[in-house]
């Protein structure tokens, strides 16, 4: 008997119109865990280098996170992966709610979808019944009508559905795939859109089994308590009113201008009468005792829920306040819009028409007001009418589309993918690290598990790392005690505290554990994650009884690290596209970053274009990627040889 | 309903009761998984909210929240269940009840199709709470236990007798409702 996960994924392939139920390979789990991991094995295995984002060869993937379904709280991850339209890499993303666990409960643990329909579908999955039906009444309807159509035609509301909205159906890059208060973004919408796969609904009844239910349960209910009182986890931009943090350092506008007094006083008491006027309440996902959605229903607008920086990026963008969120929210999240790129899109294009680059004739009828003409270019997007058919490919695609000095104001992306709008002064090295090889995309979703800046006073930050639970291994108490500057700390420090960073959030992607709990919230936020290094291998061993300890689960992210680094490289990603936002620190230092960047590699195992040698592929059983490399000319005979050399002149 | 005692000589029973608050649920559905888990067989061996004797209702687009639970305000099957047409929409007799019925779908072992009830989480020694309201870090479930008077018995209203009499006719025709009343009066003076 499996414990924790189920042993069967879906196999759905819509050119084909097939469903097979398909029996997985426990040692896969013990290699990779569930989630990103295994899904990861399968991308690896069946989308051969060549293969086109947007082709019937692309392979999508919703996987519920190991844990998922299981007591451990706050474990309700569904992670979704395929390779992106924009960036043309490996696209990682995440859902919330409950849908990973009904998915697990259908009997499933991946949801495994090839080729395209030649119409309009979705997928409905009751337990062992599972079916390709007619989505046509669906086309243009927002992601949650969408979901309530189903719901309706089905004759049950205990369905949970994940759908894309027109802008997923019209493959705009910055689509997301929508399932109750949650999104999954980073260009997972447009393949599904591609697909012509409009929702995916399932209904489970089963049991999922557990290897050591007494003491896993005991364990549990203890967390869901602590998890309730521990005020260092959680989503704080979902209860706490004091924003100053994004609002005066975070740039705005095309991620251009900075507002270092724009926080006051008058301003957060106005803000926080106009959320408590209009917030219905706050939600949780499935088992976890926080409450990190905001659900406003705004007057004459779809009800709408927003969690951390999602609330401040359309009106940051536009020049506005909380209320154009809450206008704009709604609606963007009904077309399946996702809220961090799509406003960078719209100011990007602003800009160019403020600038002269994009003219009169490309914004035919547009209205004056910038409010109004946030709300005529979602529309122009959406449907890729005009204008917004160059936009919705993303703000570099469309730079280098519109040319004509375009370029210059793609500023703020990394691998064609937008950032979060942060420009300081001073380069952190560790952040270097991790914005230029992160392949989650975004610096949230490797950040989090050591702190931002250092404390200004040896006292605190002995009080700081004397309470500091996360930590996997004193040194990083070590380096944490000796930090005096942001810019200021050892290559060595920068490469294991990256590493560190990177761990948790892979471990969380497998075991679908969310990372306001974990990863994001291991050092950063206070240093007392609910989960970490150190209680995640019991939890794991007592769900599925696979045998786990720390160094097994270290190994664990390695391998799931180094399997996306090598998905990547196989599709051609090399050190030349290893860098942050030219613009994203103001002082720069050429030579240091790239020693900094040679020491990460070194660190990793990878060699001087940043391709894991054969002997890491190796070390981490990963020799059937080696083989690959090899064969393709990709690792030479000789690199392992050299390195050695290398290292001993 | 539970134990017993006595108390300077008048009986009383342990009314036990889980009060929801619904503007506290916040959809997490722990509830439904810790009682799925805590009725399985062996003990927490494996987790299904479909096997749970309490159940979120959630509707988000209307923002609501309801845990309800699986209580014993009806029979377990409900045997009068009829559908009706009412300006040309159907409805079955249940939308009609406001009670949490267990025989609704809610509330169904999903291989078997049998009614699930809440049974306060009945165990030996008794639980502190019941599994639900353990689970519930939002206090939207509390339990409370209170003591009540045994043997006395509720005072007829006549509005009540007339219409349970009134829908026993229409059930069974008068004579048979007649005669039925005829024996239990004549076995009571024998």
């Amino acid at each position: 008997m499996r414990y924790g996960e189920t042993g069967f994924n879906l196999e759905i392939d819509l050119s084909l119109g097939s469903i097979d139920r398909v029996e997985t390979d426990p040692k896969l789990t013990e290699l990779h865990l569930g989630g990103q991991g295994t899904a990861d094995r399968i991308l690896w295995d069946r989308v051969p280098a060549g293969v086109e984002p947007f082709s019937p060869e692309n392979v999508l993937i919703f996987s519920s996170g190991l844990l998922v379904g299981t007591p451990v709280p706050g474990a309700n991850r569904t992670v979704v992966n395929t390779f992106s339209s924009q960036t043309n890499l490996h696209a990682h993303s995440l859902l919330g709610g409950y849908f990973g666990a009904e998915l697990k409960h259908a009997g499933y643990d991946k949801i495994v979808i090839s080729g395209r329909s030649s119409e309009l579908v979705y997928l409905w999955i009751n337990n062992d019944k599972v079916e390709i039906r007619d989505a046509s009444h669906l086309r243009g309807m927002g992601c949650q009508e969408t979901a309530e159509q189903i719901k309706r035609d089905l004759k049950s509301e205990k369905i949970q559905v994940a759908a894309i909205g027109p802008a997923g159906e019209n493959r705009v890059n910055m689509a997301s795939i929508d399932h109750s208060h949650s999104s999954a973004a980073r260009g997972v919408g447009s393949i599904m859109g591609d697909k012509r796969l409009k929702a995916i609904a399932i209904r489970g009844t089963k049991d999922l089994n557990i290897a050591r239910p007494t003491e896993l349960f005991e364990m549990c209910q203890n967390l869901r308590k602590s998890i309730a009182e521990n005020p260092s986890v959680g989503d704080w931009m979902a209860t706490d009113e004091d924003d100053s943090f994004h609002h005066n350092n975070f740039s705005w506008g095309n991620a251009r201008v900075r507002r270092r007094d724009f926080w006051s006083k008058e301003l957060e008491e106005r803000w926080r009468n106009l959320k408590y006027k209009y917030m219905n309440r706050q939600t949780s996902c499935y088992n976890c005792s926080k409450v990190c959605h905001n659900v406003i229903s705004f007057p004459g607008k779809p009800t709408f829920s927003y969690k951390c920086y999602g609330k401040d990026t359309y009106h940051m963008a536009a020049f506005q306040e909380l209320d154009f969120s809450y206008e704009i929210l709604g609606i963007s999240q009904e077309y399946g819009l996702d809220s961090y790129s799509t406003p960078q899109v719209i100011a990007f294009a602003l800009e160019l028409y403020e600038a002269g680059i994009l003219k009169d004739q490309d914004f035919p009828g547009m209205p004056v007001n910038v409010r109004e003409r946030f709300f005529y270019l979602l529309e122009k997007i959406v449907r890729r009418e005009g204008i917004g058919d160059i936009l919705a490919n993303g703000v570099s695609l469309a730079a280098r589309q519109i040319g004509n000095g375009a370029e210059a104001y793609d500023h703020n992306t990394i691998k064609r993918f937008e950032q979060l709008p942060i420009k300081l002064g001073r380069l952190n090295p560790v952040y270097f690290l991790m914005l230029a090889t992160g392949e989650k995309m975004a610096i949230t979703q490797i950040e989090g598990s050591f702190p931002q800046d250092p404390l200004p006073t040896i006292e605190q930050r002995k009080e700081f790392v004397d309470g500091w639970v996360s930590v996997p291994n004193e040194k990083f108490k070590k380096y944490f005690m000796e930090w005096e500057k942001r810019d200021t700390i050892s290559n060595e420090a920068s490469c294991a505290i990256c590493d560190w960073n990177e761990a948790m959030h892979y471990l969380d992607d497998a075991t679908g554990i969310c990372g306001f709990l974990s990863s994001f919230r291991g050092g950063q936020f206070g240093g007392r994650s609910a989960y970490h290094i150190h209680n995640m291998p019991p939890l794991i061993s007592l769900s599925t009884g696979i045998k786990m300890d720390e160094t097994l689960l270290w190994e664990v992210f390695q391998r799931n690290r180094t399997l996306v680094r090598a998905l990547n490289v196989r599709r051609g990603m090399r050190r030349i596209d290893e860098k942050p936002p030219e613009d994203h620190w103001a002082i720069r230092d050429h030579d240091y970053e790239q020693k900094l960047l040679d020491d990460y590699y070194d660190f990793k195992g990878w060699n001087k274009d940043g391709i894991p040698t054969k002997e890491t592929l190796d070390k981490l059983g990963l020799d059937y990627v080696s083989e690959d490399f090899l064969q393709k000319g990709i690792l030479k005979d000789n690199e392992a040889a050299s390195t050695e050399k290398e290292k001993e002149a | 309903m539970g134990v017993l005692t006595v108390n300077g000589g008048v009986k009383k029973r342990t009314v036990k009761e889980i009060k929801v608050n619904v503007d506290k649920c916040t959809g997490c559905r722990a509830c439904e998984l810790s009682c799925a888990a805590f009725h399985a067989s062996p003990r927490y061996s494996s987790i299904n909210p479909a096997r749970a004797r309490i159940r979120v209702l959630i509707y988000e687009r209307t923002d609501l929240y309801v845990p309800v639970r699986a209580t014993n305000y009806t029979p377990a099957e409900c045997s009068g269940r009829q559908s009706y047409i009412i300006d040309k929409k159907e409805y079955s007799q249940c939308s009609f009840c406001g009670a949490s019925c267990p025989s609704r779908e809610h509330f169904k072992e999903p291989d078997s199709g049998l009614p699930l009830k809440c049974d306060m989480c009945e165990d030996e020694p008794p639980l502190s709470e019941p599994m639900c309201v353990q689970a519930c870090t939002f206090g939207a479930l509390t339990y409370e236990e209170t003591l009540e008077e045994q043997g006395k018995e509720k005072e007829a209203k006549p509005e009540d007798l007339k219409i349970g009499l009134e829908s026993l006719v229409n059930k069974y025709g008068p004579q048979k409702v007649t005669d039925a009343v005829t024996r239990m009066s004549l076995s009571r003076k024998g």
